[in-house]
């Protein structure tokens, strides 16, 4: 393999080609290989073939011919848009309020916030299922929302209040003197020129929260709130003998669409953020 | 109609820091004021309690009149340009220069034509449509310019708003930001420390020191009749000479030689009831190669022998440099001068003296010269609080 620094000779170059191939091969193998098994149709899904030899949407008008799936894709939609715009949105008035203004507590609550971001979940499962249990939350779409802003919120507050210390003070400042309101602004120059921040951050916490399988799987029963991946878990084939590997992985794929969805909508705008950025040079 | 009245105004900030002690100023309606002193003395925060960024501990700050204490900024209609410009990144020139016009909610007709007209003013008009990281700093600071510009506010506030840029398009802004003052006459305070720019641009200037405003006067009267030793060695490129000297009976004793008082100083120093140990200041143009001064001068004047350290030649004068062995003169205001402009740290002892000779004088570099100064320009500080000596109203 290459070394680091010198020269790029072609032999480097080949060097890191074949390196990357080899990463991207490893990392793509396992995707693919549940995209190829959830085209198969039952009788070939076990034949070990990577690329199917009949294809076949059979898995897929499996799991949308039950309301198993489609309802627990409603529900992961739902609740993790829910959650991300709450923790978005107070994360951002919270870290615009930690990297502007001095006031008393503020480390306080930014110790707080990562010490929550830092415990183990697990060991926050039992209460809160007797929490949940008692205030009549389990099992519904609030009882996921709350725990996941609760631990959305400080990864939403860090990457925020980042971007916030970048953007300069004075621009603030000049707005002021230009005629605006505090309110004026904040929404005309100070959260245009956070939105790749604002975008980033979603991205992130909607991804935390779709992906969540633990906190779905012990504060869930039915399907009323279960998300994708407990609904998964829960997958069995049409009889005892039948193997539901296939409608797995049809489902697979079809909760990973979204996310690919929505890091390319915001990616692009991401990018434009970041360009028109530069305030001074 | 707006003129600036600062009353006493005091700024204490949270931690203690008192940066701006009972500063009274009345800005005229129109008048180009400039704010100059060492970094740290409250120039900025004197404009930021104009501009309402700051909030005044005590005292009253008067707009066109009225008491605007306690408006915020968007409602004292001054606008201000800043050092770093605070462009808004994500707007092109023209979104920029709008945008106090937006926010006024002006009609789209007339924002275009305010824009225009300042885009023509200040030469932006091919860069309208333009991001600000695209623009050079000439450019950015001209569009920070033009965002002022656009609403005709009361008055303008401007922050060190060349100092960003590189000494040939600092001189060329300099002049431009003169003439726009004066073409658009709106009441301007302009914060700096380059006391070029506080010579040539003001119909007053402000000197400030550790927050207490020091003089207030029209540069060549703040040049000629600085009020302390902390003015005297602020105004003027290369500063003025300071030398400790002993008054007796009238004549000055000092390393550059006895010098009899003329009457004129005389009287202002026996008004003003000066101790016998002095600091004497002379500004460099005051001094004159001996050979060149007529007989009657040379007589009146004090004249010294020395050793040219350095001889520069600038075509139309020559500066000579002397390092005379003798005790500095002591004084606080001296050192803080020295420290502000980074010579304290400079090895040295004894005096150094600048001398600016008539081009025709014969000095030369490394060779004894006789200098004469002349003696009615002589100014004269009391050492222990900085107090002009010699200093008249007119
Ligand atoms: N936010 C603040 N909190 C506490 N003290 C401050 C604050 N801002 C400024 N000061 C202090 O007030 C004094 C005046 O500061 P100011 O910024 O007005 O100086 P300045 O004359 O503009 O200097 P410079 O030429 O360096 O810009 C300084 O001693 C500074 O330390
Ligand atoms: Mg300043």
């Amino acid at each position: 393999m290459a070394g680091i620094g010198g020269a790029e000779t072609p032999a480097k170059k080949w060097g890191w080609g074949v390196l990357n191939t080899v990463v991207v091969i490893y990392a793509l193998i396992p995707v693919l290989w549940i995209v190829s098994l959830s085209f198969k149709s039952s009788k070939t899904l076990a034949d070990g073939n990577f690329i199917p030899r009949e294809w076949s949407l059979e898995n897929y008008q499996n799991i949308f011919s039950t309301s198993e799936f489609t309802r627990a894709l409603i529900n992961s939609i739902g609740i993790a848009i829910i959650a991300t715009a709450i923790a978005v949105v107070f994360g951002t008035m919270a870290a615009y309020a930690i990297a502007r203004l001095d006031f008393p507590g503020k480390n306080l609550l930014v110790g707080v916030s990562l010490l929550i971001a830092m415990f183990p979940q697990v060991s926050l499962v039992s209460p809160l299922f007797e929490i949940e249990r008692s205030l009549g939350l389990f099992d519904t779409w609030p009882g996921l929302i709350l725990p996941y802003i609760t631990f959305a919120l400080p990864l939403a507050i860090y990457t925020l209040s980042a971007f916030f210390r970048e953007i300069p003070w004075e621009l603030e400042k000049a707005a002021k003197m230009d005629g605006a309101t505090p309110g004026q602004a904040f929404r005309r120059v100070i959260a245009p020129l956070a939105a790749p921040g604002v975008f980033t951050t979603a991205i992130l916490v909607f991804i935390f929260c779709w992906n969540d399988f633990l906190f779905a799987i012990s504060l869930t029963s039915t399907e009323q709130s279960r998300t994708v991946p407990v609904a998964l878990s829960f997958f069995t084939g049409s009889s005892q003998f039948e193997d539901p590997a296939g409608s797995i992985a049809a489902a697979a794929v079809v909760i990973t669409i979204p996310i690919i969805i929505f890091v390319l909508f915001f990616q692009r705008r991401i990018v434009a953020g970041l360009t028109s950025g530069a305030v001074k040079g | 109609m707006a003129e600036i009245v600062l009353d006493k105004v005091t700024k204490r900030y949270p931690d203690g820091a008192l940066a701006v002690q009972e500063v009274n100023l009345e800005i005229a309606d129109g008048e180009f004021i400039i704010l100059v002193g060492p970094s740290g003395c409250g120039k900025s925060t004197t404009l930021n309690m104009i501009a309402g960024l700051e909030d005044i501990t005590d005292g009253e700050l008067r707009i066109g009149g009225q008491r605007v204490n306690e408006k915020a900024p968007k409602d004292r209609d001054i606008a201000m340009v800043f050092q770093s410009y605070a462009l808004y990144p994500h707007m092109t020139v023209k979104e920029n220069m709008a945008f106090p016009l937006r926010l006024a909610k002006v009609d789209n007709a007339t924002v275009e034509k305010k824009v225009n007209d300042a885009a023509e003013i200040l030469d932006l008009t091919q860069h309208l449509d333009r991001k600000p990281s695209n623009l050079s700093g000439g450019q950015r600071q001209r569009v920070a310019m033009g965002r002022a510009i656009v609403r005709n506010p009361k008055a303008f506030l401007m922050d060190e708003p060349l100092s960003n840029l590189d000494a040939k398009l600092r001189v060329q802004m300099r002049t431009s930001v003169s003439r726009l003052q004066k073409q658009l006459g709106t009441t301007t305070v302009y914060v700096t420390h380059d006391q070029t720019e506080a010579m040539t641009l003001g119909d007053r200037v402000v000197v400030m020191r550790g927050g207490v405003v020091q003089q207030i006067g029209a540069p060549q009267f703040l040049y000629d009749q600085p009020a302390n030793l902390f003015v005297a060695g602020f105004i003027g490129s290369p500063s003025m000479n300071f030398v400790p000297a002993t008054l007796e009976n009238g004549s000055l004793r000092s390393i550059l030689g006895d010098v009899t008082l003329t009457d004129r100083v005389r009287q202002l120093v026996e008004g003003a009831d000066a101790p016998r140990e002095v600091i004497m200041g002379i500004r460099p143009e005051h001094f004159e190669d001996a050979a060149l001064v007529d007989a009657a001068a040379l007589s009146s004047g004090g004249k010294f022998t020395q050793h040219v350290d350095v001889l520069e030649s600038m075509g139309s004068d020559k500066y000579a440099y002397f390092n005379l062995t003798g005790e500095q003169a002591a004084s606080a205001e001296l050192q803080e001068l020295a420290a502000d402009a980074g010579s304290d740290d400079v090895p040295g002892d004894g005096i150094s003296l600048v001398t600016r000779l008539s081009s025709a004088s014969g000095a030369v570099e490394g060779a004894s010269s006789e200098i004469w100064f002349d003696a009615d320009k002589v100014q004269l500080f009391d050492p222990s609080n900085g107090r002009n000596l010699t200093y008249t109203e007119r």
